[in-house]
């Protein structure tokens, strides 16, 4: 028998690890999905990698009508992040699922369609209507947190009974059995609070995190940076608050899936979060500085967990929980 | 279906030469592939800052040359001036330093079909675009005049490019230290008028853009405007760099630059409301 030899920068990722994960009732082959708003509906990025060989493509929250979003400028660079007030510009999901959805099935992509809503009712007819297009999707996430609404009283995810009603109708939207996961914002006193809430009223598992609400001034015209005054802060500036929420949620619910984001620009980042207890990871704003950043990660982390004696995903998700005697919980 | 040639690649591309032409720097990067795919009016975009950079956003530029048979194989050539910290990373690279490129990006410049008078306008560095432009059009059997203006000589590009490019070159400063004095529009009537021309492509800044789309509106000339719109990622994904364009079906959208751009029709775009969202643009009334 040839031994196997195990480079340790194999760009292909190392086909030898076992990189399956499942998120309730779905299973995936691979931890590693794109990030909403990241990754559009995918068209674009097919031409960097091969759209099925990651885990899943998260669509760009989708909402019931057409929508035109903020005016421009919608973006500002900032240290290892960007600040982007976007405003869900999209065609409305009824289009959205007649063109874009059928687009991306073809290519073999498992699709994880991310919606969103002005009010509850809305996010009960989206889903309703996504639904519809039967097992061509494979979950829903359910953003509730997106900062760049003109209502700050309309970001569901700040407040636990709004999340939770929204979820709700949700989940009676699709039935269920249907896998449905909630998009949680890291601007709360307690987001465990929150995940507690959106899981109680039936929430398969969650996302975390969506960007944080920050702003730039320009200081050579002295006005806000962005049309829409402030936006979302992304980028690895903000991955030690993304894996610390994940931490404290993953802590006082083991059993809750978690899909993990928030500035993973490597697969040591993604690792970080597995090792925090997501069991898969979204890759966002990394994929404006590399498109084909979703396929490099992948492999990267597949490397890693060879490295570090893994033979495969699940013996690594919340492998940061135990203590050094191997022990489940750490205080 | 978009065949082959126009899908973007990403290579690591490898500085060849970087040199100073006026305000501006000039550089040339083997980024093998990219170059034979490229047509005029297309970009690239380029990672800043190397691997673990703090700069997450791609920096756009346009192809200002592609050569597909160089020395070092195929090799682009992009013009900059220094703006900000990105630019200034990018001005210190050396020659066979590494440099992430993703290309050619956008949508090449309409070319017509049969010989046309065509004026090509370009205001500072932004003229980059025009001379592979001049090459294809007059290799199409087009006359081809060109206008190269800026604020002062430094700022300037192209002036032996445009001649060898164009049939007719004028020069335009702000200043008068070379060619005519005043702005390209202060002299447009004129040029116009004495070349016959049919058509107008014009890359530079946004109010130029506007100016001479207003000018060639009046006078029926249709007008291609290649705009400089900010890029986060340059491929279509992040939807910053959005401009109200009317389409063929009257409806206004949020365009993006760098998949339907960069050049537009100029009595399509939106000018005055470059900055928001015009009454009526298409998913505007939903609040």
């Amino acid at each position: 028998m040839a031994l196997k030899v195990v480079s340790r920068k194999s760009p292909e990722g190392n086909s030898s690890v076992d990189l399956r994960t499942s998120l309730g009732s779905l299973s995936l082959p691979s931890p590693i999905l794109t990030a909403s708003g990241c990754a559009g509906s995918g068209k674009e990025l097919s031409a960097f990698f091969d759209l099925s060989k990651i885990g899943a493509v998260v669509t760009k929250s989708i909402m019931a009508s057409p929508r035109s979003g903020r005016a421009t400028p919608r973006m500002a660079e900032t240290p290892s992040g960007m600040l982007n007030s976007i405003g869900l510009q999209g065609p409305g999901v009824e289009m959205f699922m007649n063109e874009d959805v059928p687009w991306l099935n073809q290519t073999g992509a498992r699709i994880i369609v991310s919606i969103a809503g002005n009010s509850v009712e809305e996010f009960g007819r989206t889903a309703a209507r996504v639904r519809r297009a039967g097992d061509i999707v494979s979950a829903i996430e359910v953003n509730i947190s997106c900062p760049n609404v003109s209502n700050r009283g309309l970001v569901f995810a700040c407040d636990p009974i709004s999340a939770s009603e929204v979820i709700a109708v949700v989940r009676r939207s699709v039935g269920s059995q249907f896998p449905i996961f909630a998009k949680l914002s890291p601007d709360v006193t307690d987001i465990v609070a929150i995940a507690k809430s959106c899981v109680a009223a039936g929430a398969t598992g969650l996302a975390m995190i969506n960007t944080l609400l920050g702003m730039v001034i320009d200081t050579k015209t002295m006005r806000p940076k962005v049309a829409g005054v402030t936006g979302g802060l992304s980028g690895p500036a903000i991955r030690p608050v993304g894996v610390r929420a994940v931490w404290q949620v993953h802590e006082a619910m083991p059993q809750i899936p978690i899909i993990g984001m928030g500035g993973i620009m490597n697969g040591v980042d993604a690792f970080e979060y597995i090792l925090a207890g997501a069991s898969a990871v979204s890759i966002g704003t990394a994929t404006f500085h590399d498109p084909g950043a979703p396929m490099r990660i992948q492999n990267e982390l597949s490397n890693i967990l060879v490295e570090r004696g893994f033979a495969s995903l699940k013996e690594a998700i919340a492998h940061g929980h135990r203590s050094v005697d191997g022990s489940e919980s750490v205080s | 279906m978009k065949s082959i040639l126009t899908t973007p690649l990403q290579v690591r591309g490898e500085v060849i030469s970087i040199k100073r032409v006026g305000e501006y720097f000039q550089m040339a990067i083997a980024a093998p592939g990219i170059a034979e795919r490229t047509r005029p009016g297309q970009f690239v975009a380029l990672g800043i800052g190397g691997e673990g950079s703090s700069m997450l956003l791609r920096r756009a530029f346009s192809i200002y040359a592609a050569d597909e048979r160089g020395v070092f194989g195929g090799t682009i050539e992009i013009l900059f001036a220094i703006q900000g910290a990105g630019t200034k990373w990018l001005a210190q690279l050396q020659t066979h330093s590494s440099v992430d490129v993703v290309g050619p990006l956008g949508t090449p410049f309409p070319i017509p079909a049969t010989p046309t008078k065509a004026l090509l306008i370009g205001g500072g560095y932004g003229a980059a675009p025009l001379f592979s432009l001049a090459e294809l059009l007059r290799s199409r059997g087009c006359r081809v005049e060109m206008v190269l203006g800026a604020a002062s000589g430094a700022r300037l590009f192209g002036m032996v490019e445009g001649r060898r490019a164009a049939t007719q070159l004028t020069l335009v400063t702000e200043d008068a230290s070379i060619g005519l004095h005043g702005r390209v529009t202060d002299h447009l009537a004129e040029i116009v008028e004495r070349s016959e021309t049919e058509l107008i492509y014009a890359c530079g800044p946004m109010g130029m853009l506007q100016a001479i789309s207003i000018f060639a509106e009046a006078r029926s000339i249709p007008t291609q405007c290649l705009v400089e719109e900010e890029m986060a990622c340059g491929i279509g994904v992040c939807m910053t760099c959005v401009l109200p364009v009317r389409g063929s079906d009257d409806i206004i959208r949020m365009t993006r630059a760098c998949v339907s751009g960069p050049s537009f029709d100029g009595n399509k775009v939106i000018w005055d409301s470059i900055g928001s969202i015009p009454v009526g643009t298409y998913g505007s009334d939903i609040s």
